[in-house]
């Protein structure tokens, strides 16, 4: 097979395995054919003359798409640049001051809200209900909270039901950061009972560069930009028309093949049971919680995960330390560290992540590799130490 | 390229038909042809090319940068970012990529306000902002959060021509002005300020220089370093780029110190926050590059466009009257009061031509412009204001198209409000 050509979008040349799906997505073909026909468009959608409204048609529609994601109203749906975005509107726009967010949300999350009340997590990454009730209880100023549904880094669940129902006793709104589960396994926003969820398109296979904030419903929402008052005055900006379909085409593929995830599931568990049968010193963050299908945080101890990172894309396997937005900056994860995980294994922890593409190779490659560096780094230093 | 991207971008300057017709076909008709350039452009295919491979084959998290996929999406930001900086005479370093110029103007003028009070110099507090009554919604709409933020803005009023009084914005600036606002060439009335001006009396006086120039970029040249522009907005799609992507130029030298809207990640130096969007920043980049090549001859093909228009509508339209300056104006830019005709009834008139009333963010308002209120025109006459905008695939047919539409529709407009005996218009010659 060569080594350029890409059969179709949305699936990955044999030849390297890609498996840090978490960062980003390939496009679905979906995406790509829907997306083609909008950026060849042009019209501004607020113009009222024909190339405006049909671009203003092609939102609309897109817009029901989106919310049908989370079987929520199409009207709460506001399109945004990203998760980043969204995640600032909902904390900065939700009109309360009092904000509390998990110890183990994304950084777009701690960094709306640096002063936030953190809510800790036990050592399975999960955020502690109990105390969630008591820092609510011990305030009485209308809070907002914000947990995400699933850990980019480690896949952790978190127990969002539980978390709304607590948050809406002491009147409190919730804020559900949805962007690693949408697209992953099946949503809704009743289930969720969150009152602002976020999604992202680039990480279920739509383009960077979109994204929704969905308010359900009827809140208001201070915006973060101003301008032109598109959105329903919610977020200002001409909207990104072919993002926006991409976004919406994405969403209804992710949807329909949400069965996918239980194929990506075996493949994480085999890889994850593959790492268990080198040897036992490897571990596996989180992996008591509920967790997504595809993600997987290893640890090898005693080599830094830069060195790990480094040594399996030299092999040409893609993966990552854990998030991809820090931008150079090599920090210990701040998610393990809320989770209690010693020093010695935060360092040394990869993020392995599947996607509607990988495949039984993608595990066999990641298993070929991932031994080799265990062999090269720890096999004769762990034996000579042990004797 | 990909046929199933091709075959829709394909054909797009055909001469009698409107442009794309063959893409639109299941929309049952042709569409209008595209007049409407100042609210958005057609992406060049030569930008989409450069898009696609970033779209599908490259399509890696440009801040991943553990992996090859995530290296060669960042490689390929850095390369759109010094095809920006080159258009502008910026260093690429001083680009931040944003999600348009909303995003950039709104980045701009708050982060700067914010910055200044969180951080405030020894002496008096800046906080006093000057824009113009002109200035784009967004950044009205930013001043007005400001003013309700504690800051003070000035929003001054501008000649009839459209153009800043030079001596009227020096007046409004004292030791505590932190920001001036004015947009390089305007977007219902197209006409250029003088920047090189206003960029020597700020930098005299300490204050800071924010041009709006979403409209400006690629069509006039920009030189942020002769015409000491501070900060400078940018957007993709009003330069046959693509939507959803902007930049804010953020001056290093003397630093200009901002706060982020958007925070988290740190990415753009801690100014933006986000996964960039690769094939958008590709897509800005290459937009940038192609007119940075090609903006010194189709500036002159457009004024002559724009002349032939504005010759054939004088000519069969009596009393026409140009809004905004006649000679400090974009290339491809016009602004007409069709005299006693309300534009939105000329415009219905016209179904096969694209035109506007002036923004788009307002245009379906039934409220007349606000920037033609502000060179002095009556509600009455503001009503009759019609926006054209040319654009890189306008072609001389298409011209002569619209000059036959609309003074068709004109004189028609014009018989029927005779009979009905309601054409009170105001004629100020021609």
């Amino acid at each position: 097979m060569g080594e350029i050509a890409r059969p179709r979008p949305g699936a990955l040349a044999r030849t390297e395995t890609y498996l840090d799906w978490n960062a980003t997505t390939p496009l679905r073909a979906e995406a790509v054919a829907a997306m083609s026909a909008m950026l060849a468009r042009c019209g501004n959608p607020s113009s009222v003359h024909r190339w405006g409204r049909v671009a203003r048609q092609e939102i609309e529609q897109a817009r029901s798409a989106v919310a049908a994601l989370l079987d929520a109203p199409s009207e709460g749906v506001v399109f945004v640049s990203g998760g980043t975005e969204a995640n600032h509107l909902a904390l900065l726009g939700s009109g309360r001051d009092r904000i509390l967010v998990s110890a183990v949300e994304h950084d777009s999350v701690l960094g709306a809200v640096p002063e936030a009340e953190r809510i800790p997590v036990d050592c399975d990454g999960v955020v502690v209900l109990d105390t969630l009730d008591c820092l609510l209880a011990a305030d009485p100023r209308p809070a907002l909270v914000s947990v995400m549904l699933a850990n980019n880094e480690t896949g952790v669940l978190q127990p969002v039901a539980a978390i709304g129902a607590i948050a809406r006793t002491h009147g409190a709104l919730f804020h559900c950061d949805a962007v690693q589960a949408a697209g992953k396994i099946a949503l809704d926003a009743h289930t969720i009972g969150a009152d602002f969820v976020t999604l992202s398109a680039h990480k279920l296979g739509g383009p960077p560069g979109i994204g929704a904030l969905v308010v359900i419903g009827e809140l208001g929402l201070t915006p973060l930009l101003h301008g032109g008052g598109q959105e329903r005055g919610r977020r200002a900006g001409t909207e990104n028309l072919a993002g926006i379909a991409g976004f919406a085409a994405a969403a209804a593929a992710a949807a329909e093949e949400i069965a996918v995830y239980e194929r990506v599931r075996a493949l994480r568990d085999a890889l994850e049971a593959g790492v268990a049968a080198v040897t036992s010193e490897a571990v596996v963050l989180g992996a008591v919680a509920p967790r997504l299908p595809n993600t997987a945080a290893i640890a090898m101890p005693g080599v830094a995960a830069e060195t790990q990172v480094i040594a399996l894309d030299l092999d040409g396997v893609m993966i990552s330390a854990g998030a991809a937005c820090s931008s150079g900056k090599v920090g210990p994860s701040h998610v393990l560290e809320a989770m209690g995980v010693g020093p010695d294994l935060v360092g040394s922890t990869i993020r392995v992540s599947f996607g509607w593409d990988s495949s039984e190779a993608d595990v066999d490659h990641f298993l070929r590799a991932w031994t080799r560096l265990y062999r090269r780094c720890r096999g004769s230093s762990c034996r000579a130490r042990a004797a | 390229m990909p046929w199933f991207f091709l075959q829709s971008a394909r054909g797009m300057s055909s001469v009698t038909a409107a442009p794309a017709r063959g893409s639109e076909a299941h929309l049952g008709n042709a569409m209008p042809i595209y007049l409407d350039n100042q609210s958005s452009t057609r992406l060049d295919p030569r930008v989409l090319e450069a898009m696609l491979p970033y779209f599908t084959e490259q399509f890696g998290n440009p801040h991943s940068t553990s992996h090859a996929y995530g290296r060669i999406a960042a490689a390929a930001i850095e390369e759109a970012r010094a095809e920006v900086a080159a258009l502008i005479h910026a260093d690429p370093r001083e680009l931040v990529f944003t999600s348009g110029a909303t995003e950039a103007n709104n980045l701009a003028i708050k982060g700067a306000a914010h910055f200044a009070r969180l951080y405030p110099q020894s002496g008096q507090p800046r906080d006093h902002i000057v824009t113009l009554t002109t200035e784009h919604k967004c950044v009205l709409e930013s001043c007005l959060q400001l003013d309700r933020e504690g800051f003070r803005v000035t929003y001054l009023p501008v000649e009839p021509s459209g153009l800043v009084s030079l001596d009227a914005l020096a007046a409004a600036l004292s030791e505590r002005t932190l920001l001036v606002s004015v947009m390089a060439a305007h977007n219902e009335i197209g006409v250029i300020q003088p920047l090189a001006e206003i960029g020597a009396l700020c930098r005299s006086k300490g204050v800071l220089f924010h041009s709006d120039a979403a409209q400006a970029v690629g069509k006039i040249t920009l030189d942020v370093e002769e015409m000491q522009i501070d900060l400078m907005s940018i957007s993709g799609h009003k330069v046959y780029g693509p939507k959803g992507v902007g930049v804010l130029y953020v001056r290093r030298r003397p630093r200009v110190r901002l706060l982020p809207l958007i925070d988290g990640g740190g990415q753009e130096r801690g100014l933006r926050s986000g996964t960039l969007p690769t094939p958008l920043c590709v897509g800005i980049g290459r937009a940038a590059a192609i007119a940075a090549a090609e903006m010194a001859d189709e500036a002159g093909r457009l004024r002559r466009l724009r002349d032939r228009l504005q010759a054939g509508l004088a000519r069969r339209i009596p009393g026409l009257r140009l809004n905004g300056d006649a000679e400090r104006r974009l290339p491809g830019s016009l602004n007409f009061c069709f005299p006693g005709i309300a534009a939105i009834k000329l415009i219905e008139a016209c179904p096969a031509i694209a035109i506007s009333t002036g923004s788009a963010c307002t245009s379906a308002s039934v409220e007349p412009s606000y920037v033609l209120r502000a060179l002095g025109l009556s509600d009455a006459d503001a009503n009759t204001g019609i926006r054209i905008g040319l654009g890189r695939f306008t072609t001389p047919a298409e011209v002569d198209f619209a000059i036959d539409a609309l003074a068709a529709a004109a004189g028609r407009l014009a018989a029927e409000a005779a009979v009905a005996g309601q054409g009170g218009c105001t004629h100020i010659g021609s």
